[in-house]
């Protein structure tokens, strides 16, 4: 989230797509309805009804996988009817920008595009550059090639007509939300979107979400109260363990992992500190350095120095060009190519795309190691359906983990706040704390090293390794050790640290080895002072908005609202005189902490000051991308279908490129797939409900839960039911071109066919919570065991939202 | 009047049904065994395992489509038909603190439907006693809020003085038909337990109020079984 969940209270506008916030995120709809008894409208649009749109003002249905085109038309709309806030986007964003005449879109591909490769030259996106290296701007907004006339001429094509032919939406419903949502770009109004895995789980994922970024923008609603992007991540620490490096491309801090080409520690300074020649911009990722080298310093302590590259040769580095996400991981695993797998507070067979697959790619190790709660479909995966257990080698060792409630720790929720929570009872059994497991495995695998050092012992006998207190893990040093440390008595900006000391803020983090930081980000979350994210002041800030910045603390530097230096005019005054996030009065910020102190782009007297910075400080030249030359696909979203989707053309572009040209794609023949195929006539997609929790493993155990969904469930519209000869309540069977689940059916007027290009199309949805191992029947399966082999080009998160089915009556 | 009351606004209720998982922890009521019949709405009805049921409802109002949760549970009447209709105050009982209507195991023997409930509450165990709701009577003697409304993420189960509640169901009432022109308290004279609804009461629950049940008040057969009941009781 760029805002956080209290903030969603001072929204005018929430658009809940995505998602499903009632159910989903329950808690959510306490700030939902504060906002709506303010008077805030909520719009919903999912391809079902469900207890989100039960509340909604307004709701709608698209078909799954076309929200770029419902969006795309939204961006139409609002350039046709000049309903942007043009301040905002003339001089916070990079719609001025002139663009290089090499960029261009013709029959659905941009200009760069390899077909051999399946991927695309960026180079060819670059903005024109002037004589010192600045990007060449026209705040007017008149140049034919700047990023908001490209733009216009981009989106002029997503007409509701053509709209509301591909998502199947009603010309009509598309106009009232256009209308309600773009109301918000007038200056002092605010819309904020709540989405989730609806929108992330797409071959175009990535762009989804670029598509509304583009519309917040337009509208003036980043760095706003009730503004903002903001992602509901599914488990109370995704957030966390994003930011302290889950993802095999990211280190601690969002750090890029290091390519095997990057030999020496100045060759990754080299390609991964972005540049600026533009004195008013910030820059912020140019402080990259400080923060490799002192996550360097946490990892290997004393044993990093200037002469061994602070250890950077000790860290692993992967392959250029090659992926390690979780589709390849288990496509290698697939291909006999991976001995042994740690399977740690995950269930791959139950929550996986294309479960199937990973089922059998587990019947390849040597060996696996389940860290879970309880045994699970994964650990068991050899004695479940269709598995011959005397014909499977693997050898699994369950290691019992404790519940979270069983230790301290901490989280760090969709709204960055990293929360401080103390152990209840003591953990039962034999089971133990993640932190106790690590430890105790690094103690013996030190051990391993120590008598035998083999090959390449250094990156395990180099590392800092001393977590515990009294022979147990401490979350407390490794919480200080995340925080940094100053390693000698320096003078930073004029100030003294004494060696041994916790480093207060990023601000003070070094190059030279004289600091340490596990994670950049989390610098000033635990310093002198005490733990910043045990607070639990319910006092408010200064501007009465419900930041109330004394409870829990938050990244980076307890900023409750990201980008809060555009959420004011270019004196420094809030566009929202009512809920303001930032003030400059004269001499300094009020508020939330701003993102960086520097005054405001006008002097008092109106005149561009020097000392100022561009607000969007994390992008080289300081402004909010509606033009984004980074991404894989593209530099603005385009509407593709589904790798698996019940049309032959795609009615944007025409015939010429139906599927993402970029998309993640695997080869194996557990990789079926099948488009605009008579065998699965039906779109399908996956969610969850609210009583229960991921793949179930922490909820189908519990009677009270079961009680409330029993059984693994099917939901279809009336008009299919009656096409397929499916009562309500009976039990069918839905199979992909991968494999097949069996469901009870729910036949609800909350699913209705839609017409897409003139035709009827029907979608069904199931929850993925389900799985072989509970309950006792086995017949309560993974809908994983159905969703197809792909993913984003970028984060290559695979594509479970949208795919084609078949359904029929059991018989 | 005096005692406690719930206020239950179901324009901001989200059917996450925290409620009724509340209700059974705080009870250490066994779940049921059920099957997805086609709905959420789980178990199919009240039992004497279940005091609190979140009924869920489609219906289709003015071309809409609607979906309508309605967490449904004992009324703790001001005044019980069950009560009158039990004759024992060893068995069904008021707390004058409160006003929780409440069973004892001395139901037992008694039937469910001669109580007269006129919201189809009361549910016989295996072993012949009755069950309901009991307004989490032990948490709100010690200063604590019922289960389920301590649950509630959204502000749709409330719980506080009768008059209190009073005031907030016809605040509530105000601001819910600003949105909603058919919003309703529902019996809010007559129970413990007032609903806000949107929508005509029937579409949430045929007995969502006393109206829709063929009975209220004295029947002839419960004033006749109240005249025998002297003697019934000597006998037994």
């Amino acid at each position: 989230m760029t805002n956080h969940w209290i903030d969603i209270k001072n929204s005018d506008c929430i658009l809940i797509m995505g998602s499903n916030a009632a159910e989903n995120h329950p808690i959510s709809f306490k700030y939902v309805t504060e906002a709506m008894e303010n008077g805030a409208k909520l719009i919903n649009v999912d391809p079902r009804f469900t207890r989100t749109s039960a509340k909604a003002d307004f709701y709608t249905a698209l078909r799954s996988g076309t929200d770029i085109a419902f969006l795309g038309g939204m961006i139409k709309y609002i350039m046709d009817n000049k309903l942007y806030n043009y301040e905002y986007v003339r001089q916070y964003t990079n719609a001025p920008f002139i663009v290089n005449k090499d960029f261009n879109f013709k029959d659905g591909l941009f200009s760069g595009y390899d077909k051999e490769k399946r991927a695309y030259d960026k180079k060819k996106w670059a903005f024109d550059m002037d004589e010192d290296g600045v990007p060449k701007m026209d705040r007017e907004l008149a140049d034919e090639r700047c990023v908001f006339n490209l733009l216009k001429q981009h989106f002029n094509r997503y007409d509701v007509k053509t709209v509301s032919s591909i998502t199947g939406t009603s010309e009509e419903d598309l106009l009232t939300v256009y209308k309600t949502y773009s109301a918000t770009g007038v200056t002092g109004k605010a819309a904020t979107i709540m989405y989730a895995m609806g929108w992330t789980q797409h071959t175009v994922g990535v762009q989804n979400i670029r598509t509304m970024a583009i519309i917040q923008l337009l509208l003036g609603n980043m760095g706003v109260a009730g503004g903002g992007v903001n992602a509901l991540r599914g488990e109370s620490n995704v957030q966390g363990s994003t930011d302290h490096c889950l993802l095999w491309h990211i280190w601690p801090g969002y750090l890029g992992t290091p390519r095997a080409s990057m030999k020496k520690l100045s060759d990754y300074h080299e390609k991964n500190t972005p540049k600026t020649n533009d004195p008013l911009s910030a820059n912020w990722w140019g402080n990259k350095p400080k923060y490799m080298v002192s996550t360097l310093k946490s990892f290997f302590g004393k044993n990093a120095t200037k002469h061994n590259d602070f250890g950077y040769n000790w860290m692993p580095k992967v392959d250029n060009g090659v992926h390690y996400s979780w589709l390849d991981l288990f496509d290698e695993m697939y291909k006999g190519n991976i001995e042994g797998f740690f399977s740690w507070g995950q269930n791959p067979a139950c929550s996986g795309t294309n479960a199937g697959k990973n089922r059998e790619g587990m019947k390849n190790l040597k060996w696996m190691v389940n860290v879970n709660l309880f045994d699970n479909e994964t650990g068991s995966f050899w004695n479940g359906p269709g598995m011959n257990p005397s014909t499977i080698k693997t050898e699994v060792f369950m290691l019992p983990a404790c519940v979270s409630v069983e230790k301290e720790g901490s989280i760090t929720n969709s709204g960055r706040w990293m929360q401080w929570r103390y152990q209840g009872p003591k953990p039962l059994g034999n089971s133990r704390p993640d932190g106790d497991i690590i430890m105790d495995l690094g103690d013996r695998i030190r051990k391993l090293y120590e008598n035998d050092p083999g090959a390449f012992p250094e990156a395990i006998l180099n590392l800092k390794w001393d977590y515990l207190t009294h022979g147990e893990y401490d979350p407390h040093k490794v919480a200080k050790e995340i925080n940094g440390y100053f390693l000698k008595d320096i003078t930073v900006k004029g100030k003294a640290f004494k060696k041994g000391t916790l480093v207060p803020s990023f601000a003070y983090l070094k190059d030279d080895g004289s600091t340490s930081s596990g994670n950049w980000l989390y610098c000033n979350s635990y310093t002198e002072k005490g733990n910043m994210s045990a607070r639990r002041s319910g006092k408010d800030a200064s501007n009465n908005i419900g930041l109330y910045p004394e409870f829990s603390w938050c990244w980076p530097v307890n900023r409750r609202i990201i980008y809060n230096r555009a959420s004011v005019d270019l004196s420094g005054q809030p566009w929202d005189k009512e809920n303001p996030v930032i003030a400059w009065n004269g001499k300094k910020w009020e508020g939330d902490v701003p993102d960086g102190g520097w005054p405001p782009m006008l002097t008092e007297d109106g005149k561009p000051n020097p000392k100022a910075k561009h607000p969007f400080i994390m992008r080289p030249h300081g402004h909010a991308q509606i033009y984004g030359p980074g991404r894989a696909d593209g530099p603005f979203p385009e509407h593709y279908e589904p790798l698996e989707c019940p049309v032959a053309e795609n009615m944007i572009s025409g015939n010429s490129q139906l599927v993402n040209p970029t998309a993640a794609i695997y080869s194996t023949k557990a990789d079926a797939h099948a488009s605009c195929d008579a065998r699965f006539p039906f779109v399908g997609t996956t969610y969850r409900v609210v009583e229960h929790w991921q793949t179930g493993l922490m909820t189908r155990p519990q009677p009270w839960l079961m009680e409330l969904q029993p059984q693994m469930f099917v939901e279809m519209s009336e008009e299919l039911g009656k096409l397929r000869g499916i009562e309500n309540g009976e039990r069918v069977k839905v199979s992909s071109a991968r494999g097949s689940v069996e469901c009870s059916a729910i036949v609800t007027k909350r699913f209705k066919p839609f017409k897409i290009g003139g035709v009827d199309i029907h979608q069904i949805g199931l929850p993925w919570h389900f799985g072989w191992r509970w309950p006792e029947s086995g017949a309560e399966e993974s809908a994983n065991l159905l969703t197809p082999p792909t993913g984003d080009p970028n984060t290559r998160i695979p594509e479970t939202k949208a795919f084609m089915v078949n359904v029929a009556k059991l018989t | 009047m005096k005692g406690k009351a719930f206020f239950i606004d179901t324009t901001l209720c989200t059917a996450c049904r925290g409620c009724q998982v509340a209700c059974k922890q705080w009870h250490d009521l066994p779940a049921e065994k059920t099957v997805n019949r086609g709905s959420y709405q789980n178990p199919e009805d009240l039992s004497f395992f279940t005091y609190k049921l979140l009924r869920m409802k489609e219906e289709v109002v003015d071309g809409k489509l609607k979906w309508l949760f309605f967490p449904d549970q004992c009324r703790h009447c001001i005044e019980p038909p069950c009560k009158d209709q039990a004759g024992d105050p060893d068995a069904v009982y008021s707390d004058p603190a409160t006003g929780a209507v409440l069973y004892t195991a001395n139901t037992k023997g008694l039937d469910p439907d001669e109580l007269e409930c006129p919201y189809d509450i009361p549910r016989k165990g295996p072993d012949g006693i009755i069950a309901k709701c009991d307004m989490c009577n032990d948490r709100v003697h010690n200063g604590l809020l019922p289960a389920c409304v301590k649950t509630c993420p959204t502000g749709a189960m409330n719980f506080g003085d009768l008059a209190e509640m009073t005031d907030l169901a016809k605040k509530r009432l105000e601001k819910a038909r600003e949105k909603y022109p058919k919003a309703a308290l529902l019996d809010p004279l007559d129970v413990r337990v007032i609903y806000l609804v949107t929508e005509s009461p029937d579409l949430y629950h045929e007995s969502a109020v006393a109206a829709f049940r063929p009975v209220r008040g004295v029947t002839r057969q419960s004033a006749l079984k109240k005249l025998i009941k002297p003697f019934t009781s000597m006998a037994s």
